[in-house]
């Protein structure tokens, strides 16, 4: 019942004496209960502008965006705590308040979820940290610890949705596929929607059932996971995995994407990915391919 | 270039570093990996003296001979930011919300290296394109919230290299980029150290990030520094078992993408 459906949206940025930034520029993406969808792209692509709009903090400037049926509708900050969607921001202090102690903020979740059994300090537990953290401060941890506070203050409020933007990019590599599969765990179990953004494509392959592919506003490819990684299709999705560095120690520097990176107030005709794309062809040019699965004239449907 | 020699830091009576030994020499990218909490930010603002209010620091840090831990106040903010610069883990940290970008990056060059206005916008310009920021000249006027999040670490990367340091501390400078993003990053600091032989000290947990540039790796847990050595022994025979644990969370989520024999669009390109 409370699929996340989000269809055509397009979220604008406007400043005073600036061109409007069309961040979402016409993007479609469904998260159904119990499933969990990897967002990657290109950073300023527009993933976390997206995520914030599912939480009501952008308005749709045009398209649509559902949960459970009815319109997501603009809300404050202060009052998630009220929602069935529960974002971890990409920066943790945007998350956490630095004024009170952890503790009391995850007890705000679990209030919000009426959950009188847990405390604070099983839930610290749950995402690795020790329990007496809860007594402290947000600044008095690392970035990853901070990072974990906020995953578990995201956790207690037992959202029907959770949203992680980067959740976990400052931890280390055994502890980020760990706190993952813990956000996918608690996510499935409860039959909550997991969308899932980071930059790690190794740990999106790891818990996430689909992966979308974001590049200037759009998503240019959507698929099963093990498929979009064993045969990408869209030349931005290989790319993107053919620059994923190999811990092999042999000091092999990662390939670049080649040409600028497009400003999202002056987008590209035709395909936004033509002017570094290594296959483009006339088309590309002139019309944007505005078909999916995968968004790319060499792969148009029949 | 820059040692650091037994440093010891407590905060409030808790140990935070317990003897930390690393250095950093011309030219060269030092990689330190480790646990989360391990010390590894600590380490790094120990060098540039911002360490919280109510830390204790000993041991030594030395700068080509001069020992930084005793420096005076004064002393220590010509290094800071001139040259010893820092890429903080929290874009956040390093940039004011109030000032447009292009201030930050010009003002910082006009107190360092005495340029004059239009001298230092065009190196802002240019660092920002470095940087890949798109529009560089139409981004110099706006404010670090109108960026994402990436884009925000990168200008911080362009503010700590305004100054041409000798020494760049960069914390997580690549976490909050996607990976084509960080490819371009990571030749950009490799360039400098092989071009202008700047020293790095590059804290990451991404033991790709670190096989891809690092000279020297270290690996730090509860406070200490483990494991020390050349990229290729520590990654490919580590002595210590925490690394060796690293590692092998690694190989089966780190297989080679796109093995149906498709070729990544990437290469050829710029290899
Ligand atoms: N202001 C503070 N007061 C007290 N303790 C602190 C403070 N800041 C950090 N710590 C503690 O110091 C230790 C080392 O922190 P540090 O930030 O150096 O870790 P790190 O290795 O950078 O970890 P991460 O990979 O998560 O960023 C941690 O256990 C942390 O809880
Ligand atoms: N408040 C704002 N005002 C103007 N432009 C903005 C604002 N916030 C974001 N933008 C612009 O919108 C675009 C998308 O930003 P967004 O933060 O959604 O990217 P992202 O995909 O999350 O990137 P990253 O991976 O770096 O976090 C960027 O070009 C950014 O500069
Ligand atoms: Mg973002
Ligand atoms: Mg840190």
């Amino acid at each position: 019942m409370t699929t996340l459906t989000i269809s055509d949206l397009v979220v604008e940025h406007r400043s005073p004496g600036r061109p409007v930034v069309r961040a979402v520029a016409g993007a479609s993406l469904t998260v159904s209960p119990g499933e969990v969808v990897g967002l990657v792209g290109e950073s300023g692509c527009g993933k976390s502008t997206l995520a914030r709009a599912v939480c009501g903090l952008h308005p749709a400037a045009e398209g649509e965006i559902t949960f459970g049926g009815r319109p997501v509708s603009p809300l404050g900050l202060r009052r998630r705590e009220l929602t069935a969607i529960q974002m971890v921001f990409q920066d943790p202090y945007a998350s956490l308040n630095p004024r009170r102690r952890v503790g009391d903020q995850i007890a705000d979740g679990l209030r919000t979820a009426g959950d009188t059994t847990t405390a604070p300090a099983d839930l610290l537990e749950r995402v690795g940290l020790p329990r007496e953290f809860a007594g402290r401060h947000p600044h008095e941890f690392s970035g990853g610890q901070r990072q974990r506070i906020a995953i578990a203050r995201a956790l207690a409020a037992r959202p029907s949705l959770l949203i992680g933007d980067e959740p976990i990019s400052a931890l280390d590599a055994s502890a980020q596929s760990q706190v993952a599969r813990l956000m996918r765990d608690l996510a499935v179990d409860s039959g909550a929607g997991l969308l899932f953004i980071s930059h790690d494509l190794s740990v999106v392959r790891l818990i996430a059932d689909r992966i979308a592919v974001m590049y200037l506003g759009k998503i240019v490819e959507v698929g099963r996971t093990e498929e979009v990684w064993a045969d990408p299709k869209h030349p931005y999705t290989r790319a993107l995995l053919g620059a994923i560095p190999q811990p092999d120690g042999l000091g092999v520097l990662p390939a670049e994407l080649p040409g600028d990176v497009p400003d999202p107030a002056d987008p590209p005709h035709g395909c936004r990915f033509h002017p570094r794309c290594p296959l483009v062809m006339d088309v590309c040019r002139v019309k944007e391919p505005d078909f999916g699965p995968v968004a790319c004239w060499l792969h148009a449907p029949e | 270039m820059l040692d650091i020699t037994d440093l010891r830091v407590t905060i409030g009576g808790r140990d935070i570093l317990g003897g930390v030994d690393l250095s950093l020499r011309q030219g060269q990218v030092h990689g330190l990996a480790g646990e989360s909490g391990s010390g590894k930010t600590m380490t790094g603002l120990a060098v540039l003296g911002l360490l919280p209010h109510g830390a204790r620091a000993t041991g030594s840090i030395a700068l080509e001979g001069r020992d930084l831990l005793g420096l005076r106040p004064k002393e220590l903010n010509r290094v800071r930011g001139g040259e010893i610069a820092m890429v903080f883990q929290d874009p956040a940290t390093s940039l004011h919300p109030m000032l447009t970008i292009g201030r930050q990056l010009t003002e910082h060059m006009r107190h360092h290296l005495g340029l004059g206005r239009s001298e230092a916008r065009s190196r802002a310009v240019e660092l920002l394109a470095k940087v890949r920021i798109p529009g560089p000249e139409e981004a110099f006027g706006r404010y670090p919230h109108q960026f994402s999040g990436g884009m925000r670490q990168r200008i911080a990367i362009a503010i700590a290299l305004a100054c041409s340091p000798k020494v760049l501390i960069a914390d997580e400078p690549t976490t909050a980029l996607d990976v084509t993003v960080q490819a371009g990053v990571l030749r950009l600091l490799r360039g400098l150290c092989d071009d202008l032989g700047l020293a790095v000290l590059l804290v990451t947990h991404d033991l790709g990030v670190m096989s891809a540039v690092a000279d020297e790796v270290s690996v730090m847990k509860d406070g200490l520094v483990v494991e020390s050595g050349p990229r290729g022994q520590v990654l490919r025979t580590p002595s210590h078992p925490y690394t060796r644990s690293l590692l092998d969370s690694l190989p089966e989520a780190h297989a080679v993408p796109g093995e149906s024999g498709q070729q990544s669009a990437g290469d050829g390109e710029t290899a």
